[in-house]
């Protein structure tokens, strides 16, 4: 009986853990913030507006080049709220009406939408056509009323509309007859009934049309023509004269149409501006009476003085940005100037008509990882003197916006993390006496007080406050965001390439930022333009001093053959380390399976020409790369026209100059597609580092089936060339989807599958021995998942214990590509719900733990959904046995199970990735999404079997012991009293 | 209410007039509604933020609902398309679309999910979604069920119902069970604890 006293609590101790593992894994919703981050972003501003409502709070409008429209926090830079338009849905111009309103003009000038400034709610939407495509504006005159409605006039499309600000219903329309003629400004001049719209007709007429903005009516046209033609800008510098360059960019001209009478004043540059070279460009401003042009780097201002008589004010050879003219009084209009000097930024905010005031002169010092200012927005106050005050909004070369006020920066918002290109994980330092940065540990009593908490919060015993230190210790604990390894491998960095070409290091913890990088510069290029990243260096074994570093490939400038240029950037301190500027263009890239010495990843780099460059250039690097030189075969896909090439490297290459580091290469095999039925849509490869833990796969009636397991498998999807547009836009039976599994070392197709009446766009995952593919079955109407499952048979009579156990298996022989595969597939399909973004698969450190698909939804939301489901083996019915082995009952669909969504009630708005990184811990994966918005959190597909959980209270435990110590103390004298009493009697 | 009302008004008048324009457009005007009584507040923390509830078309086209709840997609060619709804909280079907060719201005919509087809095109969600497990309220119940909870309760069972047990036991049963015990070499629960054994 004592025995079994010790084994019943055990025994349901085991029981107790099997019925916690249930499949569904999901989060309480006081567990928000203790493993995941989300962070908000909005892009590159594109336009800003300032909220001139006196009432309410601060704001400011801002649309950006991520098709966002954001209310932003003048004080603090927090989002009020955002809206992300579709793709096809750009902004064109926004501005606020009535104080407000906010009205946005986008699709190519074709919706005209307001927003309700306080809370972003849409109120109305209006349509507008024209006959063709053309520039699109939108100007909403403050003055201009009709009947009581304030208009907002637009064109685009090539007609003029004036649409009514209160309910977005067009009052009057024109069209313009003269063919070819491309508008370049709307002008209403304030305090009149007047429309000019000017711009140019061919190359070298000028047109001008003058309007009432009451009716739509034409009252005025004019045309001219100046011989030598125009340069396609414009620069309006009062309500009836226009400055424009003439094609050669030599000669200015100045255009003024007062009362209809158009009338052309010359001016050659050379005549005001000494020293000029080469071709101006104007820079377009709205300040009155001032423009600005470029020669070479240099940004000239000109001031027009009188009958068409210019004047040149200032010369700046620094990077400058111009914000538009803000009217600060009834005749006064103030501006300002960002210039860039080296790690200072100067401001300057001036009035129109006075060049030599200044009403704000500061420097700043600014971040140089910021790069040039590239945009500036003016906004005045009222100071309590009733002088003006004015504070900038400033967006910088890396995309961040930063609010200037009185010689300082208010707040910053790094915006770049909105366009994320590559994303690569890094480990930290490892913790060393005198390294680590952690604050001091608790002290024990804190640590027992903490948990005594804990304990209160979880027999409901809190109050409010105990409750709100709980979640606050929680979401605070210093052990999270501490700048060293952990021993779970849960704290990493990330390393993400943006769209400005800036490297930032995010910490997994709570997302800060460690460094940043913005990319260096050179002389021979000017403007890299940012790729990929790799894993240049990750240091573990024989070169733990070094520190690891990733590379950076970029390009030189935007088409695909322009020379590429590589970076190296140490990732604990984000300093490069070394930039090379490489003589030929980067294609493709292809990390190889060897490192040398101190641990520098191999890299094979191939141009534009099919040459192959090995990367480190190092005689080391070339010693082992020419060991495996026969081992190395890649691919390339041409898209354009259907074919799949496979290649191998050939020799050395052959040019004229001697660079043992380049290698020519051959064509193996390609694979043709029939290009009036099939175009490829998908292309996926297995991730390089993925691991794998068995390649036996146990089924349930004691068999072995071995997965085939190939880092040499290629999944290739096509549709129908008729079917590649979007969904609706062809009928079933004229549309289809193949799919293919590719041997890339010999080109054997080892699979392909047609779907009938399916449709891309196909997102699909690769791993272990699996693919899994989306795709839109237009028969039915509905999304479809597939899985293909490819097994191994050459090993399939491996199953003899015996034989095993004897030694006379195959399981270690040698496999060659080149022999004929005996493989056979399993494949099934499923509907699902939703519509994708992106398919992302878990991946831990050992390959032990089961996996989860981590599909990006049309929702910006990340579904968590178990392999399990997408299992070919599932039927209807399954055996006990199957049932035994984990085989889900076969349903049309796939489940949505809400509490799966890893990103829980947060929305990764934009969605574009999804990355997973093992940790250290095996149960545990890092996930990482990214759009505009970033997510972050950990994942254990089947829950963290090797650790305790976060919220394991250990102060249950101790009382648990205490108690039990206690109870056997108490039964201890109890019977020895009894035993006492018992020999007594 | 009002602001609904203008907008039907509104909306009928652009068809009127894009009728005698464009007869083409007529038809390819999608118009439908996301009543705003289908967002119960279900003392659901999302309810409050239903302003962010998009709606696409074909996996593209968005448009964001508007305070009236109408959307609407201009340029939709005839054939079959399909509409999604993305609410924070809420579970909506996609909706198949036919637009007729022959006959303009004619919509047919289905929920795919459950095939099920809708006379005009108002959507509406078909569950609330939780994100969250919800927390259970505690129990004595769970706090048993806990590892911890199983042990201390069956050290209670021993140390206090035993005895009993044991009591009620047949007199002469105890006592050939002590004989026996004592034979064996003594496993009387103080034996089994440090200091207990007094022999």
């Amino acid at each position: 009986m004592a025995i079994r006293s010790f084994f019943v609590p055990f025994l349901l101790l085991v029981l107790w853990f099997y019925s916690s593992l249930s499949p569904v894994l999901s989060l309480y919703e006081d567990q928000v913030g203790l493993m995941d981050w989300h962070q908000q972003y909005i892009g590159k501003v594109k336009q800003a507006v300032f909220s001139t409502q006196k009432t309410g709070r601060r704001r400011v409008i801002v649309s950006t080049e991520e098709n966002v429209i954001a209310s932003l926090d003048l004080r603090h830079g927090e989002i009020f709220w955002r809206h992300l338009l579709g793709s096809n849905d750009v902004i064109d111009g926004i501005d606020i009406g009535l104080g407000k309103y906010v009205i946005t003009l986008s699709s190519g000038g074709s919706i005209l939408r307001s927003w309700n400034l306080p809370d972003g709610q849409m109120v109305w939407e209006s349509f507008l056509q024209g006959p063709k495509h053309s520039k699109s504006l939108l100007l909403l005159p403050t003055n201009l009323k009709i009947e009581k409605d304030n208009v907002i006039v637009v064109f685009s499309n090539d007609r003029l509309h004036a649409v009514s600000c209160i309910d977005g219903e067009v009052l009057w329309k024109k069209d313009f007859e003269t063919e070819s003629f491309e508008t370049q400004q709307v002008i209403q001049p304030p305090g009149s009934d007047l429309i000019y719209v000017v711009g140019f007709a061919a190359s070298s007429q000028f047109e001008m049309y003058q309007i009432n903005a009451r009716n739509g009516e034409l009252l005025k046209h004019e045309s001219a023509i100046f011989s030598s033609g125009f340069l396609r800008e414009l620069s309006l510098v009062s309500s009836e004269t226009v400055v424009a360059l003439d094609s050669t960019g030599s000669i200015l001209l100045t255009i003024s149409f007062q009362n209809g009478e158009i009338s052309f004043q010359q001016t050659p540059i050379s005549n005001i501006v000494e020293d000029s070279s080469g071709p101006a460009v104007i820079i377009p401003s709205s300040v009155p009476g001032i423009f600005a042009i470029k020669i070479n780097s240099v940004t000239i201002f000109i001031r027009v003085i009188g009958k068409g008589k210019l004047e040149v004010v200032e010369k700046l050879n620094q990077e400058t940005a111009v914000s538009n003219a803000l009217p600060i009084s009834e005749s006064q209009q103030a501006f300002a100037l960002v210039q860039h000097a080296g790690s200072e930024i100067h401001l300057v905010a001036k009035l129109a008509h006075d060049w030599d005031a200044n009403l704000l002169k500061e420097s700043i010092k600014m971040d140089q990882q910021r790069g040039i200012p590239h945009k500036v927005f003016i906004n005045n106050y009222i100071r309590t003197d009733r002088s003006h005050g004015f504070r900038l909004l400033i967006v910088m070369e890396d995309h961040s916006l930063l609010l200037l006020q009185q010689g300082a920066i208010v707040w910053s918002r790094e915006d770049g993390l909105a366009s994320i290109i590559d994303v690569t994980a890094s480990e930290l330092p490892v913790e060393r006496d005198g390294v680590s940065v952690a604050k001091v540990e608790h002290n024990l009593f804190e640590w027992l007080k903490g948990h005594m908490l804990k304990l209160k919060g979880t027999l409901m015993l809190a109050s409010p406050e105990d409750v709100a230190a709980i979640q606050s210790m929680r979401l605070k604990s210093s052990e999270k965001s501490k700048m060293a390894r952990d021993h779970n491998g849960f704290r990493k960095l990330l390393i993400v390439l943006t769209r400005a070409g800036k490297l930032f290091a995010l910490h997994t913890g709570d997302g800060h930022i460690v460094w940043s990088h913005l990319l260096h510069k050179s002389e021979a290029c000017q403007s890299p333009v940012g790729l990929n990243l790799y894993q240049w260096q990750v240091p573990h074994h024989h070169a733990l001093d070094e520190n690891p570093s990733v590379l950076v490939i970029s390009r030189c400038g935007p088409s695909s053959d322009a020379p590429g240029v590589l970076s190296f950037v140490d990732t604990y301190t984000g300093k490069e380390l070394n930039s090379l500027s490489l003589d030929h263009a980067v294609v493709q890239v292809i990390p190889l399976p060897h490192t040398d010495s101190t641990e520098q990843r191999l890299h094979l780099l191939i141009d534009s020409d099919k040459h192959a460059h090995l990367y480190p250039k190092t005689s080391e690097a070339l010693g082992i790369f020419k060991r495996e030189f026969s081992n190395i075969y890649w691919y390339s896909v041409e898209d354009h026209n259907s074919i799949i090439k496979g290649h191998a490297l050939k020799c050395k290459c052959t040019g004229e100059v001697a660079d043992e580091f380049c290698f020519d290469a051959r064509d193996l095999w390609s694979v043709v597609f029939p290009s009036e039925s099939e175009k490829i849509t998908a292309t996926v490869t297995r991730k390089l580092n993925e691991m794998v833990h068995t390649q036996a796969k146990v089924m349930a009636d004691q068999d072995v089936m071995y997965k085939y397991i190939s880092r040499n498998l290629l999944f290739v999807a096509t549709v129908a060339p008729k079917g590649s547009g979007e969904i609706g836009s062809v009928t079933p039976e004229e549309s289809w989807l193949v799919a293919y599994l590719i041997d890339i070392v010999t080109g054997r197709i080892l699979y392909r599958v047609t779907h009938h009446g399916a449709q891309g766009p196909v997102h699909a995952v690769f791993s272990e021995n699996w693919v899994v593919y989306h795709f839109f079955n237009l028969r039915a109407h509905r999304y479809e998942m597939s899985v293909i499952e490819i097994y191994d048979q050459s090993r399939a009579d491996n199953k003899d214990v015996w034989k095993l156990v004897l030694g006379k298996h195959n399981l270690t022989s040698r496999i060659s590509l080149f022999s004929r595969p005996e493989v056979i597939t399993k494949s099934q399909s499923y509907f699902f719900t939703h519509s994708v973004k992106a398919i992302a698969v878990t991946s831990t450190a050992k390959g032990i733990t089961s996996k989860q698909l981590l599909i990006g939804t049309i929702g910006d939301q990340v579904l968590a959904l178990d392999k399990r489901f997408l299992d070919p083996r599932r039927s209807v019915n399954p055996t006990q046995a199957e049932k035994e082995e984990g085989i889900i009952p076969l349903t049309d669909s796939l489940p949505i199970i809400p509490q799966s969504y890893v990103t829980h009630a947060l929305r990764v708005e934009g969605l574009r990735g999804i990355i997973t990184v093992p940790a250290k811990l095996e149960s545990t994966t890092l996930v990482f999404a990214h759009g505009v918005d970033l997510f972050f959190t950990q994942l254990a597909p089947s829950r963290t079997y090797d650790s305790l959980t976060e919220d394991f209270s250990y102060a249950l435990l101790l009382i648990t012991i205490v108690a039990l110590v206690a109870a056997i103390f108490v039964t201890w004298r109890l019977s020895e009293r009894k035993e006492l009493q018992d020999k007594w009697r | 209410m009002d602001q609904v009302h203008d907008y039907e008004n509104l909306v009928a008048d652009i068809i009127a007039k894009g009728m005698q324009i464009y007869e083409v457009l007529y038809a390819n005007v999608l118009i439908g509604k996301l009543p705003k009584s289908c967002f119960a507040t279900k003392g659901f923390a999302l309810s409050g933020r239903i302003s962010n509830v998009k709606v696409i078309l074909n996996g593209g086209q968005m448009y964001l609902r508007g305070h009236d709840g109408y959307f609407s997609f201009y340029y939709v060619p005839s054939g079959t398309h399909l509409i999604e709804v993305v609410a924070m909280g809420y579970f909506f079907s996609p909706v198949r679309v036919d637009v007729s060719a022959r006959n303009p201005g004619k919509v047919h919509a289905a929920l795919t999910e459950n095939k099920r087809g809708l006379s005009e095109l108002v959507l509406k969600p078909l569950r609330n979604e939780q994100y969250y497990e919800v927390e259970e309220p505690f129990s004595i119940k769970s706090l048993l069920k806990s590892p911890m909870g199983l042990m201390l309760g069956f050290m209670m069972v021993v140390a206090f119902f035993m005895p009993k047990l044991v009591e009620n036991m047949d007199p002469e049963e105890m006592r050939r069970a002590h004989e026996e015990m004592r034979g064996q070499g003594a496993h009387s629960m103080s034996t089994l604890l440090p200091g207990g054994v007094r022999n």
